[in-house]
């Protein structure tokens, strides 16, 4: 019975056919009776005061509804720590700055009611380098925070700072010590499928929000918090997703455009869509957090690490989403990634004219892993030990308790560090080496398990099977492509015994499932797959049941029928006490048997007609099959050190890559990459490729030619000629090693696989150039112009 | 605004729109045929996820003047499977093969894969994935794709 029929099976994602025939509804394609479009006016200037705005002449162009400035709107604050309005009134600081916005009839009409609103600005002083915003005397950002309370400094009141251990003990304990200075810039997701809702209200203004988030029920509450303070208060919301073309932390946050959306719903007493543009894909979203670390770390004479200290600086730009909680997951690899028994970081996130930011796949840890694993390569250089040894020396293991303390249950790290040696030949390319060509590796621990980073880390599942055996999961997450419809039916086939085509799977509704704290950080297969799995039990005790009561008059009624067809039929003599109790009984592929004869010719029955039998008989007692489950998990919120154990799992997993350089151009290519990653177990095989191969494309991007070019705080390149992200053509030969440990958390020992993929990618690209030719770049992305004129310095 | 009238196959029928003379041929297979397939992905004619298929050839929708389709043939995704909904065997293998995950790059790609396998029945991967490289897609990494199309070539033949 150990043997899974669906679980472990690459069962293809055919629940999602209508995306490969063009009947997928996103947000584009979502019309409603009567739908106005909404369009926003952005800011002309990175910081400049609103003298005057005129919106007579664009009132007046026909087929506009309603024109909406933040003198219009009550002048509520939103956000991470409420550091901004809706529309913004008196002041703007960055270009993306919400000034105005229309609903009109048409997109046309409302992009040319934009044009026709005139604004009259007033240039205040600005500051884009967060360095220069730090010093005293450099323009202030916001006169004033969320309170009216007057502000001195940029700095954010957000002291990010963990310390374990003792750093000087640490360092006299070292017989070696590096420091180094990295920094990352600022990348877009480059979700395929633009930004957009629509917002209706019906006449007793609750609200349905057809949307994209991947935090339905957070949304949602954010929403109820808004609308409490602009009259609405005790008005119903729903959040309804449509089909999401892609996410990767661009749906994590309630963006302005979704509150302006609902404003001018509410205005004009229409639905209203706003859609961007691809434009305002990479100006007006907030985009990946860069960050500038000076790190330095030491070790013993063995190679044992014994510090590390880290500081970091966040370009935080004009307001704050999540990006300025980054440094809450930068704490994670620079406590845990790797036993380092002294640690030091902190975080300061300073407000600039810049954009500002918000979460992407991996949220801080790609930042931070750039830091940490460009420190573990100058460190195993300066002590003379293979950086492959001396990741092995140094790697976590099963059972230890991390500084952060971050209970490590399951790890597969050193399998997948030796994976990786072996696959890219290591040993052999480290002693022959080749001219300009070189191999660097890169390792990572990412949360999951979950993560509890609000107090509810949960996830909500109510299950139902109806008199034809259709199973219908009403999950409380959402797919934004990851395949979890496909995931979750085949967990609930293995765990309920049915198929996985029984299942349906309602995803993305606030109306229609319980809570869960959002389809982010790793945490969805995990989190649904154990609420699931918990739920299946009620489910099938419920089956079961009946089945006791049922089964021996199903059986019984066929035989008598039996013997009106056929007289000389004679009714076999059967042990009835086989299936007399519940939990003597079980069901798989459809079937209900007893355990201790699962092949019995008499009593292995189709659940559906036990269902069935249960639901129709005659009055007052029929019953239906319907259950619903609440799974949050045992784990711990940070403490005030920013200490707990947040996650039930943790991921790990090493990149290993072999680069060739073309010293000529400074062109990259990379000749194999190897993706070994501890993924507990794959639920699905196939789709747990498509994530690592997805997250390690990104990762690339993100190492070699992704950058948003902000200068003086505008978007120079928002565009996908001027921003380069990968295409087909650029080959990236990945090999992938799934290592599966089984984690006892995990839902079928299955871990979170979402994110792992890019984290290490970057860095271990760089480690890979410097054993190449040398010379180390310590700025993302690395571009040919960057390495050729570190070369040329290095002459 | 001045409107044209073009007419034109569109999956095989014959078919007439009277559009402003200013739209292109995705807005057209949009807005005026609610054929939500095509994708404006970025407008511009960088991003692939409006491509369909011109006589014959992969083209983005989004640039394309709709008085220039008069006479021509379109095929779309609504049109690529067959009448009785037999899935082409690209579509399977996009399915079978998880070259699909958020969609959104998905008709696109498809159709760019379609006129290259009309054309090159057993085509090499470099040319695989030549043919996909003007549609882009953030989720996949493309290599499932290019496995897929190379599954559906073997089918085909």
């Amino acid at each position: 019975m150990s043997e899974y029929l669906y679980v472990g099976k690459s069962i293809p994602r055919t629940i999602e056919t209508d995306k490969v025939t063009g009947r997928a509804i996103y947000i584009d394609d979502l019309k409603r009776p009567g739908m106005l479009y909404g369009k926003i006016l952005y800011s002309k200037y990175a910081h400049a005061k609103i003298k005057n705005i005129d919106k007579s002449k664009a009132e007046k162009l026909p087929g506009v509804r309603a024109i909406l400035t933040g003198y219009d709107i009550p002048d509520v604050r939103v956000g991470f720590i409420k550091d901004q309005t809706v529309l913004k009134k008196d002041v703007v600081r960055q270009f993306r700055d919400e000034v105005a916005a229309v609903a009109a009839i048409s997109p046309e009409i409302a992009e040319e009611a934009l044009g026709l609103i005139k604004v009259e600005y007033e240039v205040l002083p600005t500051v884009f380098d967060p360095v220069e915003a730090m010093k005293e005397g450099a323009p202030l950002v916001h006169e004033v925070d969320a309170r009216g309370r007057p502000l001195k400094s940029n700095i954010l009141p957000l002291p990010w700072k963990f310390y374990a251990g003792d750093i000087e003990t640490g360092r006299k304990a070292s017989a070696y010590t590096v420091k180094d200075s990295v920094s990352t810039t600022w990348v877009n997701q480059c979700c395929m499928g633009p930004s957009g809702c629509v917002a209706e209200f019906d006449m007793n203004n609750n609200l349905t929000l057809y949307d994209q988030t991947n935090v339905i029920h957070l949304g949602k509450q954010r929403i109820m918090e808004y609308f409490a303070q602009i009259g609405l208060k005790g008005k119903k919301v729903r959040v309804v997703n449509a089909i999401v073309g892609g996410s990767f932390g661009t749906k994590l946050d309630t963006d302005i455009y979704e509150f302006i959306c609902m404003q001018l719903a509410l205005k004009t007493r229409k639905p209203v869509k706003i859609l961007f543009s691809r434009e305002e894909e990479f100006f007006a979203l907030p985009p990946r957090q860069p960050a500038i670390f000076d790190i330095e770390q030491g070790c013993d004479k063995e190679g044992r690490l014994t510090f590390r200290k880290c500081e970091a600086l966040l370009d935080n730009g004009a307001y704050t989403s999540w990006g300025a909680t980054t440094p809450s997951v930068m704490m994670m690899p620079m406590s845990s990634l790797y036993r380092v028994p002294n640690v030091s970081f902190e975080a300061t996130c300073v407000y600039t004219n810049n954009i500002y930011c918000q979460a992407m796949r991996g949220y801080g840890n790609p930042q931070a892993n750039f830091a940490v694993e460009t420190s573990m390569d100058t460190l195993a250089e300066e002590a003379g030990i293979d950086p492959a040894e001396f990741r092995l020396i140094n790697r976590n293991q099963s059972g230890d308790e991390t500084p952060q303390r971050l209970k490590i249950t399951s790890c597969g790290l050193e399998e997948c560090i030796n994976s990786v040696k072996e696959k890219l030949d290591w040993d052999k390319k480290k002693k022959d080496k080749k001219k300009a060509r070189g191999v660097g590796m890169a390792s990572l621990i990412h949360v999951a398990g979950g993560a509890r980073v609000y107090m509810s880390d949960g996830h909500g599942i109510m299950i139902k099977v109806d008199q034809n055996g259709c199973v219908d999961v009403f999950e409380s997450g959402t797919d934004q492509g990851q395949g979890s419809p496909t995931v979750i039916s085949q967990i609930v086939a293995e765990a309920l015994g049915f198929k996985p085509e029984d299942i349906s799977l309602t995803m993305g509704d606030t109306g229609l499932s319980l809570w869960d704290a959002g389809t982010h950080a790793s945490r969805h297969t995990f989190m649904a797959g154990n609420a699931a799995i918990r739920c299946c039990e009620k489910v099938k005790k419920q089956i079961l049941d009946m089945a006791v009561q049922y089964m021996p008059k199903l059986i019984k009624g066929g035989f008598k029928r039996k013997k009106r067809k056929d007289p000389d039929f004679v009714q076999p003599d059967l042990d009835y006490s086989l299936i007399s109790n519940p939990e003597d009984m079980d069901i798989r592929d459809r079937m209900v048997f007893p355990k201790s004869d699962p092949d019995h010719p008499y009593f292995k029955m189709d659940v559906r007609e036990i269902v069935r039998s249960g639901l129709h008989v005659g009055v007052g007692d029929s019953r239906v099959v319907v259950a619903e489950e609440f799974y949050d998990p045992p784990t711990e919120m940070l403490d005030r050190e920013m200490k707990g154990n947040l996650s039930m799992t943790y991921a790990f997993g090493t990149t290993g890559v072999e680069v060739e350089v073309d010293e000529e151009t400074g062109e990259v290519t990379i000749l194999k990459l190897i993706a070994a990653h501890d993924v507990g177990k794959a639920i699905n095989p196939t789709l747990l490729l498509g994530q690592v191969y997805g997250a390690v494309y990104t990762g690339v991007g993100y190492g070699l030619t992704e950058e948003i070019k902000v200068v003086n705080g505008r978007v120079m390149n928002p565009n996908f000629r001027d921003y380069k992200m990968l295409t087909a053509k650029d080959v990236i030969p990945i090999t992938p090693v799934v290592v599966e440990p089984g984690d006892e958390a995990g839902p079928f020992g299955a871990k979170g696989i979402g994110e792992p993929g890019l984290v290490p990618t970057a860095p271990a690209i760089a480690n890979a150039i410097y054993d190449a030719i040398g010379v180390r770049i310590t700025d993302l992305p690395i571009t040919p112009e960057k390495i050729l004129t570190a070369l040329n310095d290095k002459q | 605004m001045k409107k044209v009238s073009v007419s034109f196959t569109l999956n095989g029928d014959p078919v007439t729109a009277e559009v402003p003379v200013t739209w292109s041929l995705l807005k057209t297979l949009r807005e005026y045929f609610e054929l939500n397939g095509a994708k404006k992905g970025c407008g511009v004619g960088e991003c692939g996820a409006c491509t369909v298929i011109v006589d014959g050839d992969a083209v983005s929708s989004c640039l394309y003047p709709i008085p220039e389709i008069e006479g021509r043939s379109v095929t779309t995704i609504e049109g690529i499977a067959s009448a009785e909904g037999e899935l082409h065997p690209l579509q399977k293998a996009f399915i079978e093969n998880n070259g699909v995950q958020c969609g959104y790059c998905t008709s696109g790609m498809l159709m760019s894969a379609k006129s290259l396998l009309d054309q090159n029945p057993d085509p090499t991967e470099d040319e695989i994935r030549t043919s996909i490289a003007g549609n882009f897609c953030r989720c996949t990494g493309y290599i499932q794709i290019v496995e897929a199309i190379g599954m559906a070539a073997e089918t085909i033949k």
